[in-house]
């Protein structure tokens, strides 16, 4: 039962200022939030609420996964920034914010990845804005001296973004395109089944995805057939991010296989992709 | 300032509840606020089992509002008086219920139960939810089934019952009435308004279900219209909803003719909403000078 989790949860709704909002391409953009308090309390693969505008179209907030955290001179999180793909009305009105412009920002929130110790070996597979939040898994990763490696796929290589940011911290990228205009053609599974059957033996893996959802399967299905664990983040239509609306839901298997509906913005975005009947995952 | 209303036998610190469906159990919102500081936390509706709602997607914004069809997914009225219901008392929420049933039975049964357990101050008999096949807007939707459900529930209970209409029908008003001469001791107005949205490119239904519930502010004018209707035909209290985003919005309701309000979709977008609302409600006081939120109720003049 979540009933203790959910009582211990104290997210913050900040007004949150742009400092920055930078076009990566025509359909993604990196924004730059001041938000100190929210800031302090992010742990990794955790996401905010955005509502990027006043007014009552569209209504809802939208949820964003934390993508870094930005840290003053003396290593303090004042602000957090997020990568957002065009996609609807919400996400368009996050493209054209400007700095100065103040976006009520409520996080963060969601169970968070749990970074694996050495000698377990951590491998992220994003697919597209599916990056988002491995930046700041990554970074613990690196800080308890177990880098991860990072397999980034997406349709082709202008699609692919602040990969940079992952190899400054020292983390190994691997690549796959659907046009095979950089890296591997084809997508991450490829590379990850290569990686796979190079492994020495005995040694364990970690699998973290997010991405779309016939990737993310694909991901599960291809390391929990070698024997290894698969964290996905799971993003579904969500309506308030607490717990409040019952929307968000996706169906989790129990210890005897029986699927039962739970919250995603609670008992998730992170699940172990063992227990998620992927056939009642909508697109 | 006293912002407390009275709802027949019941006072609430404020007239501002959180709406049945919009505020989970009310425990998943412990963390951010003080669940004393609402009026009432009305929580999801409960059967007396569990149950799993409808797949996905459940929900889909459309102009000012939303549709939703959830299904009533939850955890069954014995769960919530083990799990969630302690939980809640320890917070000091004045906690309201929102019962529901395929059966008249079932809606006693239920409200039996509550009834046996400390910490539940009031029912709200859901007679009016779209988006389930039995129960529910059946008994809303005929003057007998609302008549039938609401004494049934009587027999078996000393709480405040507050059977919640839906607005599907012509005249909510005749409801009211035949709620009031049922025993209901408040009503309740409105559940959300039958709605479908559709995808053009798959010519399907944008939510699983096909059809929804639509709320938000895109609804609030005409809420307000049923509510005055119902206040002013019954003698019962009435609280109103449907579309409050602001104290404006919540004030309209009460000038309506509402002894208090609830708000539902707006938390959603904006969890600390009960602040700005006691707040703006304690302006709006100052400036009218009034001294009791009563002086505000039903005080709308038609004539214009
Ligand atoms: C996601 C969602 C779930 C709801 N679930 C319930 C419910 O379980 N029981 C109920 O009586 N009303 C339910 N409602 C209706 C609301 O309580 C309220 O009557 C309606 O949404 C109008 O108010 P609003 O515009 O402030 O949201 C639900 C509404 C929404 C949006």
């Amino acid at each position: 039962m979540a009933t203790p989790d959910i009582l211990t949860r104290m997210p913050v709704d900040a007004a949150a200022r742009v400092i920055a909002n930078t076009a990566l391409s025509v359909d993604y953009n990196l924004v730059a939030l001041e938000a100190p308090e929210l800031a302090a309390l992010v742990r990794p693969g955790q996401f905010v609420m955005i509502k990027p505008h006043e007014g009552h179209h569209p209504l809802l907030r939208r949820p964003f996964s934390v993508f870094e955290l930005l840290r003053s001179a003396d290593g303090r999180a004042h602000g957090i920034s997020i990568l957002s793909k065009r996609v609807g009305t919400s996400t368009a009105l996050v493209a054209g914010l400007r700095e100065g412009d103040v976006v009520a920002c409520l996080g963060p929130l969601g169970r968070p990845f749990e970074p694996v110790e050495a000698p377990v070996e951590a491998w992220m597979a994003a697919g597209g804005v599916g990056l988002a939040p491995f930046m700041t898994l990554a970074e613990a990763l690196v800080a308890d001296g177990n880098p991860p490696t990072l397999f980034y796929g997406a349709r082709r290589a202008a699609d692919l973004h602040c990969a940079d940011r992952f190899e400054r911290l020292g983390i190994r990228v691997v690549y796959a395109t659907e046009d095979g205009s950089r890296g591997a053609r084809g997508f991450v599974t490829a590379p990850m089944a290569e990686a796979f059957a190079a492994l020495p033996g005995g040694r364990q893996v970690r699998v973290y995805a997010c991405g779309p959802t016939p990737m993310m399967r694909a991901v599960n299905d291809l390391t929990v057939a070698r024997g290894h664990r698969c964290d996905v983040s799971l993003e579904q239509v969500m309506g308030c991010g607490l717990g409040g609306c019952y929307s968000c839901v996706v169906k989790a298997l129990d210890e005897g296989g029986h699927g039962h509906y739970v919250r995603s913005c609670l008992a998730g975005p992170i699940f172990d992709g063992r227990t998620i009947d992927w056939t009642a995952l909508g697109h | 300032m006293d912002l407390s209303v009275q709802i027949g036998r019941l006072r609430l610190v404020n007239p501002f509840i959180a709406a049945s469906g919009c505020f989970g159990y009310g425990v998943e919102y412990a963390g951010l606020l003080d669940l004393a500081s609402l009026g009432g936390v009305c929580v999801k509706g409960l059967f007396l089992n569990e149950r799993e709602g409808h797949p996905p997607q459940r929900i889909v914004e459309t102009p000012a509002g939303m549709i939703n069809a959830i299904g009533l997914q939850g955890v069954g009225v014995h769960r919530f008086v083990e799990e969630y219901l302690p939980p809640l008392r320890a917070a000091g929420a004045t906690v309201f219920v929102n019962v529901c049933g395929t059966s008249i039975d079932e809606y006693a049964e239920v409200s039996r139960i509550l009834s046996d357990h400390e910490g539940v101050a009031a029912i709200e008999l859901n007679i009016s939810c779209p988006n389930i096949k039995e129960g529910g807007i059946q008994f809303g939707c005929s003057l007998a089934g609302t008549h039938d459900v609401v004494s049934a529930v009587r027999k078996v209970t000393t709480l405040p019952v507050i059977p919640k209409l839906t607005p599907n029908v012509t005249a909510p008003a005749s409801f009211a009435r035949a709620a009031e001469e049922a025993g209901a001791d408040a009503v309740s107005l409105v559940n959300t308004f039958l709605a479908l949205a559709i995808d053009v490119e798959t010519r399907r239904p944008k939510i699983s279900n096909g059809m929804g519930g639509l709320s938000g502010p895109a609804i609030r004018p005409i809420a307000v219209r049923m509510t005055y209707e119902c206040a002013s035909a019954v003698k019962i209290p009435v609280i109103g909803m449907g579309g409050i985003t602001s104290i404006g919005d919540a004030l309209e309701f009460l000038i309506a003719g509402a002894s208090a309000v609830q708000v539902g979709t707006a938390n959603f977008v904006n969890p600390l909403i009960w602040n700005d609302l006691r707040t703006g409600l304690a302006d709006y006081m100052t400036r009218h000078q009034l001294s009791s939120v009563s002086q505000i109720v039903g005080t709308l003049d038609m004539k214009r």
